[in-house]
């Protein structure tokens, strides 16, 4: 768990973060959402010390994150930035081992967990291992970038803007692949984003901050039916929030028991997606089938239509 | 005429096409031929030189063997657009008119005499150039690997070297100049080299951490780039003279910097010279080396618990060092040249033989000295672009 008290950064007279105090939930995914100039990446980076706070602590696991050299700290937790920051002059294998070696590992221990890395992000080792990074596209060079992040095996990772170089549908493959990786690793996840529905698809939590104050943090469901203000519904979208609350949920989580006559859906289908296919198709109710092919009930449009209210 | 015979027209001259350099090349090789004599003939080595033609000097086979290759290829150069044949036929014609000059060296040396003296003349020196520019767009077009172009210019020397050696060359007036001052020569060579490479080692250790300095305090900057720039403009000669006080006081206030060889003249004023000559572009180029580096590199590096000095040395510098490089090779060649300048104040190196040819009115000797800097300048500037190009990993 990382928790952040009554953090302030101040540059000059204006203050960039104000005050900010949050308790960021072990293995998982917290999100923190603003417009540029809300102090959220500047936040991100006081907890590995890019930028030392002007007051207020950060601890990870109950220790002060002031209690060894910032350098050392930082090898503790992975981070990842937009446009990937890789380095151009080493190879693939070299810019993932970059953190282990920093560490000291042994050569036999770096080859194989770079290699593994390689594997889990899709990454044929024989193909890419030796490749410089401009050899790759976009996408290729973000997975690098999330997998050096990740090489020394970090409980913490935190990630700015990670997405934000990539086009529609190779960012949609990344925050994917990034939750395969979140429940595979069960590593703590802190994002920077200003896209609230990437917040919405990633985070088990989201923070939603204005200039320089938190405004709220909570579970995305929570955040719509409850806003804190003004500021946080127009950000989480008050005009379709009954969409975004039936995107939160799956068919599986709803199914009501019994059977219907009607079209067969996946559990893991969100509700928005099963009305969407309802309204489209004209049919009043849909089968929620699992993945193991056992039938988990059924679904109704009126059914769905009450989850969408507050 | 119909517009398909406009397009077959062009399309036929297209199939036809004449390389623009090398009719250039020809036009200018055979004017000089024509035109201009290709050895002179001194009754001493101070005398102007009578112009000699080659036809009058060369037996029949050889004025047909040489007329035939040079023909070739100035009709290669023309039309045919390989680049392997293109350079193969420079190479040749530089052969064939290495030799033609020895041919005419020898044959208008009578036996045993020492004081007649037979030197290239412009038609020699325009041929050279052109067969030489014939050959580097060659092998250019053939883009060779940086190691293939160190190994090509490797060749080169060994095989002039040996050729050199050899004697063939003998009677041309610049072996002539070569064999009287044969003691000499190498010892001005090593010194040449060596106050060359000693000012520019020691501006590399002063200029880098100046440089990175320069760049961590952009504050710095203005002041030292403009100092150095002012030192830049002072002309060599006068940055001699106002070193000449300070250097002579201090070895005649401090015996043991005498005994170490400091004086006014000599050396010490030249090598300090060029040090100063030498630091503008490595400092410059080193501040525009960081400055190119990706900012988001350098973020991650701190991010991932680099310290400063693993980013300096792991990312920053690696990142810079091509265009650091640059800097040591443009100071590099710039010194060969300027080296020439340290013998009026005693300095010695390959300068002294420019110096006492131009007292003397001796061209050749004029050019003993200044060939071997042209060739050492072309090396350095080879050597240092293709280890640049090898450590530019980034555009591998």
């Amino acid at each position: 768990m990382i928790t952040v008290e009554n953090l302030t950064k101040r540059y000059g007279i204006a203050t960039v973060v104000d005050a900010v105090s949050m308790a960021i939930p072990r293995n998982a995914i917290s999100v923190i959402v603003g417009t540029s100039g809300s102090g959220k990446s500047t936040l991100l980076r006081m907890i590995n010390r890019l930028v030392e706070p002007s007051s207020g602590r950060v601890l990870i696991d109950g220790a002060d994150t002031r209690s060894e050299p910032a350098h050392l700290l930082r090898r503790r937790i992975g981070y990842v930035i937009q446009g990937h920051g890789l380095f151009p002059h080493r190879t693939v294998a070299e810019n993932i081992a970059t953190v282990p070696r920093l560490l000291g590992w042994e050569d036999a221990r770096i080859r194989a967990r770079v290699e593994e890395l390689l594997q889990v992000f899709q990454l044929d080792p024989a193909k890419y291992a030796d490749a410089f990074p401009h050899q790759l596209s976009g996408g290729q060079q973000q997975r690098v970038g999330v997998a050096r992040a990740l090489a020394a095996e970090p409980a913490v990772l935190l990630m700015d803007e990670p997405f934000g170089a990539l086009d529609p549908i190779i960012r949609a493959k990344a925050q994917e692949d990034l939750l395969d990786i979140q429940r595979r690793f069960g590593t703590t996840i802190v994002l920077v984003t200003h896209d609230m529905d990437e917040a919405f698809r990633l985070g088990s939590h989201v923070a939603v901050m204005s200039v320089g104050k938190l405004l709220q943090f909570d579970r995305p469901a929570a955040l719509l039916r409850h806003p804190a203000d003004d500021f946080v519904a127009r950000m989480t979208g008050a005009s379709d929030r009954a969409m975004k609350l039936l995107s939160l949920m799956t068919a599986g989580e709803a199914a009501l028991p019994g059977v219907c006559d009607g079209p067969t859906v996946a559990a893991s289908a969100s509700l928005r997606d099963v009305l969407s296919e309802l309204l489209w198709s004209g049919r009043g109710a849909a089968m929620v089938m699992g993945e193991d092919g056992i039938a988990r009930g059924h679904l109704t449009v009126a059914a769905i239509l009450e989850r969408a209210r507050p | 005429m119909t517009s398909n015979a406009i397009t077959l027209s062009v399309t036929r001259l297209r199939a036809y096409r004449i390389d623009a350099l090398g009719a250039v090349l020809v036009a200018a090789g055979a004017a000089a031929l024509l035109f201009l004599p290709f050895v002179l003939f001194k009754a001493n080595r101070i005398v102007p030189g009578e112009p000699r033609a080659l036809t009058e000097l060369l037996p029949l086979w050889g004025n047909f063997a040489c007329g035939a290759t040079l023909a070739l290829a100035a009709l290669i150069a023309v039309g045919v657009g390989d680049a392997r044949v293109r350079l193969a036929a420079a190479l040749g014609g530089l052969v064939v008119v290495a030799l033609a000059a020895a041919a005419a060296a020898n044959a208008l040396t009578p036996a045993g005499n020492r004081v007649v003296r037979v030197a290239a003349g412009p038609a020699f020196w325009v041929l050279l150039v052109v067969l030489g520019l014939m050959a580097t767009d060659a092998l250019t077009r053939l883009r060779p690997r940086p190691a293939m172009r160190v190994l090509y210019l490797a060749l080169t020397l060994v095989v002039s070297v040996l050729v050199l050696a050899h004697g063939t060359f003998d009677n041309l007036s610049v072996m002539r100049e070569y064999a009287v001052n044969a003691g000499r020569f190498m010892p001005e060579v090593r010194r040449h080299l060596w106050l060359a490479l000693g000012s520019l080692g020691a501006a590399v250790i002063v200029a880098l951490p100046l440089g990175i300095v320069c760049y961590r305090v952009p504050k710095l900057r203005p002041g030292v780039l403009g100092t150095l720039n002012v030192v830049q403009t002072i002309p060599a000669i006068a940055l001699f003279g106002i070193l000449m006080a300070p250097l002579g006081a201090l070895a005649a206030a401090a015996p043991w910097v005498s005994a170490l060889g400091i004086h006014g003249i000599g050396a010490a004023p030249a090598a300090v010279a060029l040090f100063l000559y030498s630091l503008l572009p490595i400092v410059a180029n080193t501040v525009a080396g960081l400055k190119r580096v990706s900012r988001s590199a350098v973020e991650a590096a701190h991010g991932m618990g680099m310290t400063e000095w693993q980013v300096l040395t792991q990312v920053e510098l690696p990142l810079a060092l091509p265009v650091i490089l640059t800097g040591i090779r443009v100071v590099l060649v710039q010194n060969i040249g300027m080296v020439t300048v340290a013998a009026l104040i005693g300095g010695g190196g390959l300068g002294t033989f420019v110096f006492q040819g131009i007292g003397q009115t001796a061209i050749d000797l004029v050019l003993l000295g200044a060939i071997p800097i042209v060739v050492m300048a072309f090396s350095a500037a080879l050597l240092l672009d293709a280890l640049v190009e090898t450590l530019d990993r980034t555009k591998a």
